[in-house]
């Protein structure tokens, strides 16, 4: 048996239900690879050790009692701090939320809480998951595990980078504009960014309402689906979650993807900014697609060059509504060195933001502006009905698209800071599928220059069993997935 | 200074008035979450919970209830549905504003283009409703020893906005408007229509203009106003004041006004808000509202009776006075205990006879006795069964009208059936025989010669005493007018010699 912490979930689910290995073991064992290697990577921005090892006691119980056993009973997890967490610190990676105790569980956390799961702790972010690098996260930035002078994405990165260092087998991540993709992709791990309405986002704190998603990281395909299937379905306190049903994602990864027609976008590869490296080993991943028997044609997403211009305003307009209620005076940070009102709302919010999160609610409220809404938030809503008409035409002729989930590998910490608009395009790929509302998944797909690119497979609205299928079946005739950072 | 000088106004300039009515909908629940809206006694901050309080993560789901109570006030108010709304963000940042915004709609409310017709001096006035749109409600800030204290108990408390057209041209018809209006959210039953308690709120826009001007003058809007007499006093002041103005060759500034009852003024009211741009735009977290017909036309066959009709029904039916038939309609418990009343007295065969004593029992004793016992209409111990039992027991000649009295007093306060209280009272039939009255008549007659004597020689109220006599001796149960009409034709025949 190889280490503990080398398991996919999968393959550790099986362990724990033959009883090979216990929850507790597994568990701590992940706790001991966070406290030999976070000081470095630094993906979490709490380990709750003591939790975990509580909750791994009482699926260990439920193991040997072999009740309401499921294939997440007895998995350490970690979250993204952006899902509510009751009673535990759910801080965003903001100052603003650096001390708040959410007194409820998102649905997704009282999902996985009933599967069994064990939460290993909170995983570092950019500031209100605006970023895509992990850099706007308040407290510190975390490493990409496969060079740690470099970033591991965002702005899920600390969930990417704590399943790709063996810190965790899977983590839950929050997709808006390529959230869970781009840094699944850049950290060598799966990242799922299901269909918009999904996955419930009670509980998920919002940044822009009509884009965010929950979705999975995971080593494997297969864990995806598994990690998905728990958290996936109807809830009466999401209105804009859907109530259509659910299948069985593993039921679907038959191998089979023969006759399978995948569409190649030409924007998308022929986007400006595309790195060689990547588009080569992109082009070679089609390629054994097409060898396991994939129809592959060229479509076309005319709108794409849009999409990036288009969710920089609606993002914004949205957040900049959300992000409204912190003022100082219910919860989280609060200014109190004044008697005047409006002054401790300014300072509270002066003192309690991030640059970045400043940047963004001040161009959301630009753009709705009177005299300005027109021009900006309702011609975004116009590129976002095209963009959405771009996929469905696509998908008339196509299953599935792929194209690289980022244009680049991992860039350097620090590398695109000063320069807010290139780290924008860094999601060019990943954005008209939020826009859409559509889903995608980022898998392994190869390295240049020694670092990761990922593939990115974009499905119809509920077809995530679709591009789980394909994910799976690249999986098993490739072994990129199985390679490991050197740490 | 209040100056109630609209009579001059009336000839030179022509008052333009449009009012925005909120009313707190009587919904279980709060409009997003499962909150209950019944805090009225409530400590603060006791009906909340992370959705109305604005905590991260949170989202709103949509309070059917509440959708269906707009819709019911916008048939009510003859305005058509769309098939397709939504609800907006309205953003504004104030500590009463749990999420920073206000959920709200704006530009596809759930209903547009009605109207309410209002009655003033004999004519009907045709007032236009532009929508009426469905809100939620803000917390209550509570200003003491320098501290600003929040209440959340009212946040997300669903809200109906009720905005008119300015069609009203005098206080006085915006007064009517705003009666009507709330009479109607109460026969609807979904509005308490307290206006004192805040559940129903009423802003104003008022203008002047020149008789026969077309464009409309600059508009001020008046807040605080908290009862129909506020309302009233409030626009007439204003009218004055902008009427004033004008006639000093000002102009009118336009702003908020507040109504300073104590001093009967409007003064200048200091913007909440920094900027009025509220930066409305689709609410993401609500899908589109799509309103089927079937549910429309479910709500419309819901509809109870509205005041209007109720109204007509009282005095085409019934034949009540139209007076009558106001009072029993603005309060519509009255209304629902004589419409009881009338439907336990489905064997009386003179409908209409019966219908007006009804009415006039209701209207003069049993309204008399809830003053006396400071009771609201509606939780009138005695029940409609027991005054059908009276108005029968009246109908037989049982009792009198006298005894009917005491009899009601002692039934409104024991909850018996008059019937009941009087066989234990012992209260004899009134003897209405004439034979058997006239032979007592003649006795008294010639047992007070004097008196008859000072009724003859033009003393008519002599006759008073003589009926005394009588009524002790049948032991007051004779029937006062009988006695009375017999009596005078015995002393008015000649007298026997």
């Amino acid at each position: 048996m190889s280490a503990l912490h080398e398991l996919t979930l999968s393959d550790a689910a099986t362990l724990l239900r033959q009883r090979q290995i216990s929850s507790v073991e597994l568990t701590r064992a992940f706790l001991e690879r966070i406290e030999a290697l976070d000081g470095r990577i630094r993906a979490f921005t709490l380990v709750t050790a003591d939790l975990a090892l509580q909750q791994a006691q009482e699926a260990d119980q439920r193991l040997q009692r072999g009740e309401q056993v499921t294939p997440l009973t007895g998995i350490p997890l970690a979250i993204k701090d952006v899902i509510c967490t009751k009673d535990i610190p759910t801080t965003c990676s903001s100052r603003m939320l650096e001390h708040f105790r959410p007194p409820f569980n998102a649905t997704v956390m009282e999902r996985l809480q009933a599967a069994g799961a064990v939460m290993l702790g909170k995983t570092n972010m950019d500031e209100f998951a605006m970023g895509s690098s992990t850099e706007h996260s308040a407290f510190f930035p975390t490493h990409n595990p496969w060079d740690l002078e470099r970033t591991p994405g965002g702005s899920s990165g600390g969930s990417a980078a704590a399943v790709a260092a063996g810190m965790a087998p899977g983590a839950l991540g929050s997709d808006t504009g390529g959230s869970i993709r781009q840094p699944a992709a850049l950290c060598n791990v799966v990242g799922l960014k299901p269909t918009y309405g999904r996955v419930s986002r009670f509980g998920l704190v919002a940044f822009a309402s009509s884009l965010d998603q929950i979705g999975p990281f995971a080593r494997t395909a297969r864990d995806a689906a598994l990690l998905l299937q728990a958290i996936a379905g109807p809830d009466p306190r999401d209105s804009t979650c859907s109530a259509t049903p659910v299948p069985d994602y593993t039921a679907e990864l038959t191998g089979e993807i023969r006759g399978l027609r995948i569409g190649v976008p030409v924007e998308y590869w022929e986007a400006p900014g595309m790195d060689p490296g990547v588009a080569r080993v992109g082009q070679e991943a089609v390629n054994r697609l097409r060898e396991l028997g994939a129809e592959i044609r060229e479509v076309s997403l005319p709108h794409t060059r849009y999409g990036v211009a288009a969710y920089y305003i609606i993002a914004p307009a949205e957040a900049s509504a959300n992000l409204a209620r912190y003022d100082g005076v219910k919860y989280g940070y609060s200014y109190r060195d004044t008697s005047d009102m409006w002054e401790a709302l300014d300072k509270t919010r002066q003192y309690g933001f991030g640059p970045e999160v400043k940047r963004r609610i001040m161009l959301g409220t630009y753009v709705l502006s009177a005299g300005y809404y027109d021009a900006y938030y309702k011609q975004a809503q116009k590129v976002r009905a095209l963009i959405a008409q771009d996929f469905e035409r696509a998908f008339e002729q196509c299953d599935v698209l792929v194209s690289p989930a980022s244009p680049t590998v991992a860039f350097k910490l620090g590398e695109k800071l000063s320069d807010p608009y290139q780290m924008y395009l860094n999601d060019v790929f990943t954005i008209p599928a939020n826009l859409a509302g559509i889903c995608g998944i980022s898998i392994p797909s190869g390295f240049s220059e020694g670092l990761p690119v990922g593939l990115q497979i974009l499905g119809n609205a509920f077809a995530e069993a679709t591009i789980l299928r394909v994910a799976d079946a690249f999986q098993r005739v490739t072994d990129y997935h199985t390679q490991r950072p050197a740490l | 200074m209040a100056v109630p000088a609209h009579t001059e106004v009336a000839t030179e300039f022509e008052i333009v008035i449009g009012l925005e009515v909120h009313a707190q909908l009587t919904t279980r629940s709060k409009m997003f979450c499962s909150c209950s809206t019944d805090y009225a006694n409530a400590a603060p901050n006791t009906h909340v919970c992370p959705v109305c309080m604005g905590m991260p993560g949170v989202l709103p789901v949509i309070n059917r209830q509440a959708v269906a109570y707009t819709i019911m006030t916008a048939l009510a108010l003859n305005c058509s549905i769309p098939e397709y709304s939504k609800f907006d963000r309205k953003n504004y940042p104030y500590p009463d504003l749990m999420k920073g915004y206000q959920i709200s709609q704006y530009d596809l409310p759930l209903s547009r283009n009605g109207y309410l017709l209002i009655e003033h001096d004999g004519q009907v006035r045709r007032i236009g409703i532009t929508r009426v749109h469905l809100e939620e409600d803000t917390a209550k800030l509570l200003h003491r020893d320098g501290y600003s204290l929040v209440d959340v108990n009212r946040a997300g408390t669903p809200l109906i906005e009720i905005v008119s057209e300015p069609d009203m041209r005098s206080p006085e018809e915006a007064r009517l408007y705003m009666q009507k209006l709330r009479e109607i959210l109460v026969y609807l039953g979904v509005s308490s229509g307290r206006m004192e308690e805040g559940s129903l709120r009423c802003d104003a826009n008022i203008s002047v203009r020149p008789r026969g001007q077309q464009t409309l003058g600059v508009k001020t809007e008046i807040k605080n106003m908290n009862s129909f007499k506020a309302l009233q006093q409030a626009l007439e002041y204003e009218a004055h004041r902008q009427i004033e103005v004008l006639r000093a060759g000002g102009t009118i500034q336009q702003e908020t006004r507040g109504w300073d009852e104590s001093r009967g003024v409007t003064v200048p009211q200091r913007s909440k808000e920094y900027a009025h741009d509220y930066r409305y735009f689709p609410e993401p977290d609500l899908p589109p509202l799509v309103i089927s017909r079937a549910w429309v036309e479910e709500l419309r066959a819901r509809l109870p009776e509205l005041p209007d009709a109720r109204r007509l029904r009282y005095q085409r039916d019934y034949g009540l006075s139209a007076q009558d038939a106001d009072i029993l309609t603005e309060e519509k418990a009255l209304g629902d205990y004589f419409d009881q009343v009338m439907a336990l007295s489905s064997q009386v065969q003179d409908r209409q006879a019966r219908a007006r004593a009804a009415s006039n029992w209701l209207l003069s004793e049993v309204v008399r006795l809830l003053h006396a016992h400071d009771i609201a209409p509606a939780a009138c111990p005695l029940k409609p069964e027991a005054l059908v039992n009276l108005l029968d027991l009246l109908d037989r000649q049982r009792i009198t009208g006298k005894q009917a009295k005491e009899v009601l007093d002692e039934a409104f306060v024991s909850g018996e059936l008059p019937e009941t209280i009087v066989v234990r009272k012992g209260i004899q039939p009134p003897i209405t025989d004439p034979q058997a009255l006239e032979r007592i008549i003649v006795e008294v007659i010639e047992a007070n010669p004097k008196i008859v004597a000072d009724y003859r020689s033009g003393k008519t109220n002599a006759a008073q005493y003589l009926v005394g006599q009588i009524m002790k001796r049948t032991r007051g149960q004779a029937k006062a007018d009988l006695v009375q009409q017999l009596l005078r034709a015995k002393l008015d025949e000649a007298p026997t010699a």
